[in-house]
């Protein structure tokens, strides 16, 4: 498993509010991605009635995947492909280990895969000496800087042009520039060659199809046509869940994938793949494998409170227009998965306790759910899962977490529901609250747990007469 | 709309508490278009605090308290959005393995509304005869924009509003940061999306924003008072009813029926 820093949300956090050149990427990314998104969306003539469609198809697959994953796993076994179920990151990485080994591969170009990172591959096949080469130009650059994606579409968004500019003439020993079309000029050039040298190419997989039997990929760049056809072997992995039935289905996904993550009617390059080079075909590889990851989803799948989530086809239309992401980035998050969707993954993969951060830290502004395509409810699985952090869960395995927070909210239902006793808890709090330093309306220093407010607010007073009081004479 | 219009009230806690003159603004609004108000007297708090903390079972006694209170109404006004949320879109799923209670969430939720809901959409009246001088703005709160569907009432409500100029800020749909206990524990995050919020406040020029829940406006309120911003937070309520102005005095008394 790759990097789970999910305990450290906090001061990651902190340090990424500190650091401005950040704030200035996320906050011009968002502007114009969000915008560019919710324009096309506009321009569909029945948008919401092809996400609603698109919702129903997705629910529809999910809960017939093991037919779906059978009938799409015989399709590509008839054409000569190999298929592996694999149940967690380490066996998927072990079949990936292997059938590099038998075929003695030394140099690997991957195309961008948000499970390959799950599974932590590329680690993996560094540590048993076959050089990985990411080639999605953002993948690319976090890749030479030696740091996970910070955004499941934009990879190195997190980055100035600048930084781009130094990193690339320290590492591809070019001259400073922060020409975007002279980097993307070198990128380009240094990726040719190891096209040409890889022995095997890496991809994920966007969406399945089970009617046809195929697994399709979808870049801007080109990238993944070149690394699934160039070398003489191609491994797709693709989480478990990632699959339409029916040909039609696929198709509208696609379009609501491309225009959620880029604001696009399609990508410039989608390439539907099924198996090895066929007879009758110039170009593809001598083999071809589709790991298909379970990796905790099945678990997901089970529990109907979350298995809306598993719809998600990773167009992440909601970082895009998430206050928080917009403020913290994607490595705070410390998971693979980040922003809204992994706030509601990440607990269920790595444990709810450890990834507490993750559902408290949100502001459940709805924003994702009106983003998502397919609108799936995200705040209302946040919810969800803090309430497993309040009372712990079994089943999830999740601990009670805040047993003073507990205690509060109990001493709280036990004056909601006393009307007189709850008047007199405002009236003794109104009364206490003198006590507190600031002006006669507004406090300025709070205690703790609620200083965390005051350090860059004040709060009005509780007011002596409250509403109640005033009511007998407005009557 | 015709008949005799009545209306129970439903308080938000922080307005009962912090804000009780915008709970007068509301019944000076009402009792000005003739609706007859009653108060039901034993509400406390809809259970949104606990229930987006995570603790269902403590929010399921304050929805159970709340549903018995307002059981023998008829239509419900509430002066937010979020509360309205809570009462008409939560609570079902508080109740989803009780159906009893289900039954009687539903039914008080249908007749729940939001203030500019009620007035706009119930009522039919978009000029409630308020007059304010200001350079006004809106921000719009995430559980009555997203949640409730509100968006175009309280702008129509303002943009009657005599002698208003009305700005719309850049990105008034993007959250101020305030999430309940999000504000209070995770601060700095919260400002940083608030700082936003701010910034376009001002670069409005606006002298006045105005919002439909108290909570939003108490964090904006919050920022502007320590960085003593002259700009002002005002609830809709509070500019509807034109408080200050030469209008009639909106408290007006006429007789009202008691809360069953």
């Amino acid at each position: 498993m790759t990097r789970i820093r999910t305990e450290l949300f906090r001061q990651e956090a902190g340090k990424a509010l500190k650091n401005r050149h950040l704030q200035e990427a996320l906050s011009d990314f968002q502007e114009r991605i969000s915008k560019a998104t919710a324009t096309a969306f506009s321009s569909l003539p029945d948008a919401e009635g092809l996400r609603l469609e698109a919702r129903r198809a997705r629910m529809r697959a999910i809960e017939n995947l093991d037919v779906l994953l059978e009938r799409l796993a015989d399709k590509i076994l008839a054409r000569g492909g190999r298929v592996f179920f694999a149940r967690d990151a380490r066996e998927a990485v072990e079949y990936c280990l292997e059938t590099a080994r038998r075929l003695g591969v030394k140099k690997v170009v991957k195309g961008k895969s948000m499970v390959a990172e799950e599974i932590g591959l590329n680690e993996a096949l560094q540590e048993a000496d076959i050089q990985v080469c990411e080639t999605d130009v953002g993948e690319f650059i976090v890749q030479l800087a030696g740091e996970p994606p910070s955004h499941i579409i934009a990879p190195a968004v997190h980055k100035t042009k600048m930084e781009v500019g130094r990193l690339f003439s320290e590492k591809l020993g070019i001259p400073y520039t922060d020409d975007p079309v002279a980097l993307t000029r070198a990128a380009r050039d240094a990726l040719r060659q190891r096209f040409l040298e890889a022995d095997m190419g890496i991809s994920g997989c966007n969406l399945a199809c089970a009617e046809t039997g195929h697994i399709t990929t979808v870049s801007n760049e080109g990238n993944i046509r070149m690394a699934s056809t160039l070398p003489r072997v191609h491994i797709a992995i693709m989480g478990m869940e990632r699959i339409a039935a029916r040909l039609a289905d696929h198709d509208v996904l696609l379009r609501l994938l491309c225009m959620g993550a880029a604001g696009q009617r399609l990508a410039g390059y989608v390439s539907y793949l099924g198996g090895p080079r066929q007879p009758d075909q110039e170009d593809g590889p001598d083999e071809f494998h589709l790991v298909v990851l379970d990796n905790g989803r099945s678990r997901i799948l089970a529990d109907e409170d979350f298995r809306e989530i598993l719809c998600c086809i990773r167009c992440a239309a909601c970082l895009n227009v998430c206050p928080v992401y917009g403020k913290i980035g994607g490595h705070a998050y410390g998971h693979v998965y980040c922003g809204p969707v992994g706030s509601v993954l990440a607990p269920l993969f790595v444990g709810v306790n450890r990834a507490k951060d993750l559902c408290l830290g949100e502001t459940l502004c709805g924003a994702c759910r009106d983003a998502c395509p397919l609108h799936i409810d995200l705040p209302g699985m946040l919810l969800r899962l803090r309430s497993k952090l309040a009372d712990g869960d079994d089943g999830w395995g999740v601990k009670r977490e805040r047993p003073a927070e507990k205690l509060f909210f109990m001493l709280w239902a036990g004056l909601v529901r006393s009307p007189g006793l709850y008047a007199l808890a405002l009236s003794a709090a109104a009364f206490l609250q003198r006590l507190l330093p600031g002006a006669k309306d507004t406090i300025t220093r709070l205690p703790y747990p609620f200083h965390e407010w005051t350090q860059s607010r004040d709060i009005k007073r509780l007011d002596g007469r409250a509403f109640r009081k005033r009511w007998k004479e407005l009557r | 709309m015709s008949g005799r219009k009545e209306a129970a009230l439903f308080v938000p806690c922080i307005i009962d508490g912090m804000y009780p003159e915008v709970g007068e603004a509301m019944v000076g609004v009402l009792r000005r278009l003739g609706v007859h108000l009653c108060c039901p007297a034993g509400q406390t708090c809809c259970g949104q605090p606990a229930f987006k903390a995570g603790y269902r079972k403590e929010a399921v006694v304050a929805a159970r308290h709340f549903i018995r209170t307002f059981e023998g109404t008829g239509t419900v006004v509430c002066p937010s959005g979020s509360c309205v949320a809570m009462v008409r879109q939560r609570y079902p799923e508080l109740f989803r393995d009780d159906p009893g209670w289900m039954e009687k969430a539903r039914a008080v939720g249908g007749r729940v509304f939001e203030l500019t809901e009620y007035l706009v959409d119930v009522l039919g009246i978009e000029d409630v005869g308020a007059r304010y001088r200001g350079k006004v703005t809106y921000h719009d709160s995430c559980d009555l924009l997203r949640g409730l569907g509100v968006r175009e009432q309280p702008r129509k409500l303002i943009g009657r509003v005599r002698d208003v100029e009305f700005v719309e800020m850049k990105d008034s749909e993007r959250c101020c940061g305030f999430g309940g206990g999000f504000s209070f524990r995770y601060g700095d995050i919260s400002t940083a999306i608030l700082e936003d919020k701010v910034r376009n406040i001002l670069d409005s020029g606006a002298d006045t924003v105005v919002g439909c829940d108290m909570g939003c406006l108490m964090n904006i309120q919050g920022i502007l008072s320590r960085a003593r911003h002259p700009v002002r937070t005002m609830h809709i309520a509070q500019l509807l009813a034109g408080s200050g102005d030469a209008l009639p005095s909106p408290a007006r008394r006429v007789p009202q029926p008691p809360c069953r």
